[in-house]
């Protein structure tokens, strides 16, 4: 084996046709998987294109949808459209402070090391939290009387604890780990002389880490972002348990943006299951319609922070 | 402590070095710059005014000694290069000068370390590091134009935008003094990035000038760069020191000797010589002196 070995390998040619045997075959495997993902992806989106847009239209992008037995009667997903958007943006908002504020302190000041350990931890357990065991601590939660602001309240004082304040705020707990995550690893691979750099012109941290170390790390915190932002538009368990998934986008309150997000609402997600074969809504056309809409809305979101990072960066 | 093993080495003459032999394949090499070039600067007569000066200096990581009571001193209007193997305390030597060493959690330091009389631990860090700049091995410009990198260390702690023009003909000092201003006047929002090598150092000098320092601590500035830039920087630093004083760490031998008037040779985190560059290159008192810049060890 060893021989051969080296008088196999001796030259080593680009084609790969001097490679030993194992070699060729793990290139060989490494091919096969790469291929596959490609296809596994490719056949998902052509499947979107060709179911969605056999049903989609711009009327049910624009009609509020509507209960209905008749499929032909049901309306639009306007309000689950529109839903999808708010609680993507509210979530991302709440998320991107505590993420990229988390991600500095545990990178940039880290001390005391027992703490630093326990948020990392923390966010850790975060992450490996499924989605309908934080929806359901958050009902728990947002049913206090205390955060009853964020709520609708029932006669005799009962707090619903269903709005698009508290699933935007479970929300955010989906997109925090992705956040933090990149936005640490951006800001660990700049090299500790850049940071020293700053310092010895005689500038404090703070001044490092808002001057240099953020705009550096803008790339990273971009990628969690739109992966937040995708996890949160994908998420059904916070919408049925936390939001309500009324059909309708239901205020509460006279107040225009505020009653809004105090009240209850749909998203693309619960449309979708709400009207697939297994929902009770019994619209698979629409369910597909929205299923694809819900996807297009996920690549906007990437291609949109993509193209505003890019523009960004290109200064630098 | 032990006296440190030092390796033997046979010297075929007297080792009355006119000047340091230097693996070519070190720094890239001086192929133009032959064993006797001559030096570039005029020979100085009289010291300048001390500034600096370290007194017992000891620094510590975790217990472990890097710097081992070295009492130094740093005039204006002179370059003191510190030489000496890798890992001999001569960058943390020059890192405690203005307390970069304390970003080391482990770093302890002992002995005193003075800026014109006064103890640099009794001033603020910030205004220390402003009138103490630091360039370093590696050129790190921040990822902005030209301008924004040399107006960085202008601008107040977070403050975005002082009016420009205010700060414009500070900048513009600053780069011509570090001798970039010709290659980069056109176009001072150009990324400061898509540099080459040599420009990225020099705007790091530049960035190190803007705020008009005092003593300027060069830590093996032209390590990364190419023979051209680092003949270029060489110049930069022999004209700096008519205006501040100026101490770089370098591994170059042909380099200390060209550029420096003070040498100080540090071994196991002991200084064990220093003295005019002409004497410590040309009849160096210490054995492990003259083993080291005959080419001997490190």
């Amino acid at each position: 084996m060893e021989a051969a070995t080296v008088t196999r390998a001796a030259p080593a040619p680009a084609t790969g046709s001097g490679w030993r045997r194992i070699d060729r075959i793990f290139v060989g495997l490494c091919w096969a998987s790469g291929i596959t993902l490609c296809l596994i992806a490719g056949s998902l989106v052509l499947f979107m294109l060709f179911k969605g847009l056999q049903y989609v239209s711009l009327d049910l992008l624009t009609t509020h949808p509507v209960a209905d037995l008749d499929q032909s009667k049901t309306g639009g997903f306007l309000d689950p459209l529109i839903g999808t958007v708010i609680l993507a943006v509210l979530g991302t908002l709440i998320a991107l402070p505590l993420g990229v504020g988390a991600a500095v302190w545990l990178t940039e000041y880290g001390r005391p090391s027992w703490l630093a350990r326990s948020v990392e931890s923390g966010i850790e357990m975060v992450a490996g939290t499924p989605s309908i065991v934080l929806a359901i601590f958050g009902l728990l939660l947002f049913s206090q009387q205390f955060l009853s602001f964020l709520s609708f309240t029932a006669e005799g004082n009962a707090v619903f604890g269903r709005s698009f304040f508290a699933a935007g705020a479970m929300m955010s707990l989906i997109a925090l780990p992705l956040i933090f995550g990149a936005t640490r690893s951006a800001l660990q691979a700049i090299p500790g002389h850049v940071r020293e750099a700053s310092y010895a012109l005689g500038k404090t941290k703070a001044a490092t880490i808002r001057r240099v170390l953020l705009p550096m790390s803008r790339e990273g915190v971009a990628t969690g972002t739109a992966l937040g932002m995708g996890r949160i538009a994908g998420d059904t368990a916070i919408v049925v348990i936390l939001l309500g998934a009324t059909l309708r986008l239901q205020g509460v309150g006279d107040a225009p943006v505020i009653g809004t997000l105090r009240g209850t609402g749909s998203t693309l997600t619960s449309y979708v299951y709400n009207n697939s074969p297994a929902g009770e809504g019994n619209a698979p056309d629409k369910a597909y319609a929205a299923a694809f809409v819900l996807l297009m809305v996920v690549i906007a979101l990437n291609f949109g922070i993509d193209l505003i990072t890019s523009r960004r960066a290109r200064h630098s | 402590m032990v006296p440190p093993p030092i390796r033997r080495i046979e010297l075929e003459a007297e080792p009355t070095v006119v000047a340091p032999s230097t693996p070519e394949t070190r720094n890239g090499g001086h192929s133009s710059v032959g064993l006797a070039a001559p030096r570039r600067r005029p020979q100085r007569a009289a010291a300048g005014i001390e500034r600096m000066r370290t007194d017992e200096l000891s620094v510590a990581y975790g217990g472990k000694p890097a710097v081992i009571e070295v009492t130094l001193p740093v005039r204006k209007g002179e370059v003191l290069a510190l030489i000496g193997p890798s890992g001999c305390g001569k960058t943390t030597l020059l890192r405690s000068l203005n307390r970069l060493t304390e970003l080391t959690a482990t770093a302890s330091m002992t002995g005193s370390i003075t800026l014109d009389g006064e103890d640099i631990h009794a001033q603020e860090v910030t205004s220390l590091r402003r009138r103490v700049s630091m360039v370093f091995q590696q050129p790190n410009p921040f990822p902005m134009s030209v301008f924004d990198n040399v107006a960085y260390a202008l601008r107040e702690q977070g403050n975005r935008h002082p009016r420009r023009e205010e700060l414009r003909p500070q900048v513009e000092e600053a780069l011509q003094r570090a001798g970039l201003w010709e290659e980069v006047a056109d176009d001072l929002s150009h990324p400061a990035l898509r540099l080459s090598g040599g420009q990225q150092q020099r705007l790091c000098i530049a960035r190190a000038l803007a705020v008009r320092p005092e003593v300027l601590l060069l830590d093996e500035p032209c390590s990364a760069l190419d023979p051209r830039s680092t003949q270029t920087i060489e110049e930069l630093i022999i004209k700096l020191r008519d205006e501040l004083a100026v101490v770089i760490v370098t591994h170059n031998l042909q380099q200390a000797y060209r550029i420096a008037d003070f040498v100080g040779f540090m071994y196991l985190g002991e200084l064990v010589e220093y003295g005019q560059a002409d004497e410590v290159f040309g009849a160096p008192r210490a054995k492990r002196t003259k083993d080291y810049i005959s080419g001997g060890f490190g």
